[in-house]
């Protein structure tokens, strides 16, 4: 539980994968990031694939920070909480921007984490925290295990703390963890202020 | 404060290869694919190794400068692009809507679908033209760098499996009749009326290094610039820029936008949900 307090010094971007029973752990989390939380915050949240997705505008509501859905090539922007819009997989393309590719979909799922995971884990290496939630799908095993490769940090919720277990223990199993948290564990280590 | 650079040098190595391929596959056959957007490239790379059975670029680079067949085949992994007939049924909506009684006021009408792939789009565009009875006196260019894709285009041959979401989109986009209609079974799929394609014109080109040809009153390029860096990004708007008429229209993809390039100035919103942009006056 070292090092907590230095999470913004340490990581120039954090990535967040979540899926089955990922949207009330979503809540919680971003809820606790205080309004001066200046590292960048990309999210992938399965999505249904035919439909528009309300779902930046309803965690919106519980986070002090602007949360927005991802456009091609839109700049990285610190404090800001971005997700990958339905039946696109969102990529940081280099330090300062993102993108956005209609590649084919990874296990059934776009967006899928695992292009993001490993796309971020390229650009920000070592400067990078990574974050499985609860999920019933092993997408974020192999993106975990890249940002982990990397040198980049991997926080993955308890399995048995998570709506649905399989996701996160999926990527425990592929490629081990730096830290296997609670939800609540994990709020605690984002919410410290600066 | 600028952070150090503490890329994994392993990634740094991956990344030099990958220009190198690049550069080879430039000089070796004339397709620059040097300002693609690297984070999908990266991606397709390792995908193209794997399936070429190569452990790194540089061995997949050796490959393709030796063995031009096998660059026709790892072609795809450069330029897939997967779409549906009506993809977002919302954008074809709002043609019909908002661009249709435009291009009506125009004894003659040319369309532009840029990077069409395996066509999908350009048939959405034949139909919703037909039925709208501008099909008669439109031309359809529809082009690509990829001359597999463009056959395929030509053919209006689609897997029997992905018509029931055409059909799905074509209703949602205020399809006036039924998409069967317009096609009949063949082996392996189905295959629409060539009739639809009399007005349309198949043609090799690169948004990359080739200028504009035309002069054309809408240009539809949607998730094709997804795949540019902005650089090349800014490129290719320039061309759509020249070769619209004007107050011509340029439809996008619906999560591209013109707003982070050079040109966004000389567009203006028009249907802004649907991304759909208008020339602006010079």
């Amino acid at each position: 539980m070292t090092a907590v307090t230095d999470l913004r010094r340490d990581f120039d971007a954090i990535v967040i994968g979540a899926s089955a029973g990922g949207l009330r752990a979503l809540q919680e989390l971003l809820s606790v990031l205080p309004a001066d939380f200046a590292v960048p915050v990309l999210v992938v949240l399965h999505l249904p694939r035919d439909r528009p997705s309300r779902v930046p505008e309803l965690l919106g509501q519980y986070c002090a920070l602007p949360v927005r859905e991802a456009l091609d090539k839109q700049p990285l922007e610190p404090g800001a909480v971005v997700f990958a819009p339905p039946d696109y997989h969102l990529l940081v393309e280099d330090e300062t921007s993102l993108a956005l590719s209609v590649d084919e979909p990874v296990l059934f799922s776009r967006p899928a984490i695992d292009p993001l995971f490993a796309s971020a884990a390229a650009v920000f290496s070592r400067r990078l925290l990574a974050i499985l939630l609860s999920g019933a799908s092993a997408d974020g095993s192999e993106g975990v295990a890249a940002v982990r490769h990397a040198g980049g940090i991997a926080w993955i919720q308890r399995p048995e703390d998570a709506a649905a277990p399989v996701m996160p223990a999926s990527a425990l199993a592929h490629a081990g963890a730096d830290a296997v948290l609670s939800l609540q564990d994990i709020c605690n280590r984002l919410a410290v202020p600066s | 404060m600028v952070p150090e650079v503490t890329r994994d040098q392993e990634t740094e190595l991956f990344d030099m290869e990958v220009r190198l391929l690049l550069e080879a596959v430039y000089l070796r056959y004339h397709y620059d694919f040097r300002d693609y957007a690297v984070s999908s490239l990266r991606r397709r790379m390792r995908h193209a190794m794997a399936r070429f059975d190569c452990a790194r670029p540089s061995d997949l680079q050796h490959r393709l400068l030796h063995e031009p067949d096998l660059f026709a085949q790892a072609l795809q992994y450069f330029t897939v692009q997967v779409s549906e007939m009506f993809r977002d049924p919302g954008y074809f909506l709002a043609l019909r809507e908002h661009v249709v009684p435009v291009l009506r006021t125009y004894p003659s009408i040319k369309l532009w679908v840029a990077g069409c792939s395996t066509g999908e789009e350009v048939w959405s565009l034949a139909i919703l033209l037909a039925e709208e009875e501008l099909l008669e006196r439109a031309l359809i260019y529809a082009t690509d760098i990829n001359p597999e894709a463009l056959q395929a285009a030509e053919s209006g041959t689609f897997a029997l499996d992905r018509v029931a979401q055409f059909s799905r989109n074509y209703l949602a986009a205020g399809g006036r009749a039924s998409l069967s209609d317009y096609y009949t079974s063949a082996y392996q799929g189905v295959v629409f009326d060539r009739r639809l394609k009399k007005q349309v014109v198949f043609a090799d080109h690169s948004l990359a290094t080739d200028s504009v040809f035309s002069e054309v009153h809408m240009v539809s390029c949607r998730n094709v610039l997804i795949y540019f860096n902005r650089d090349l990004q800014d490129r290719a708007v320039g061309l759509f820029r020249d070769a619209l008429v004007h107050r011509g229209f340029l439809g996008l993809g619906s999560k591209e936008s013109l707003q982070f390039g050079t040109h966004a100035r000389e567009f203006e919103q028009f249907v802004p949900a649907q991304r759909l942009y208008r020339k602006v006056a010079a």
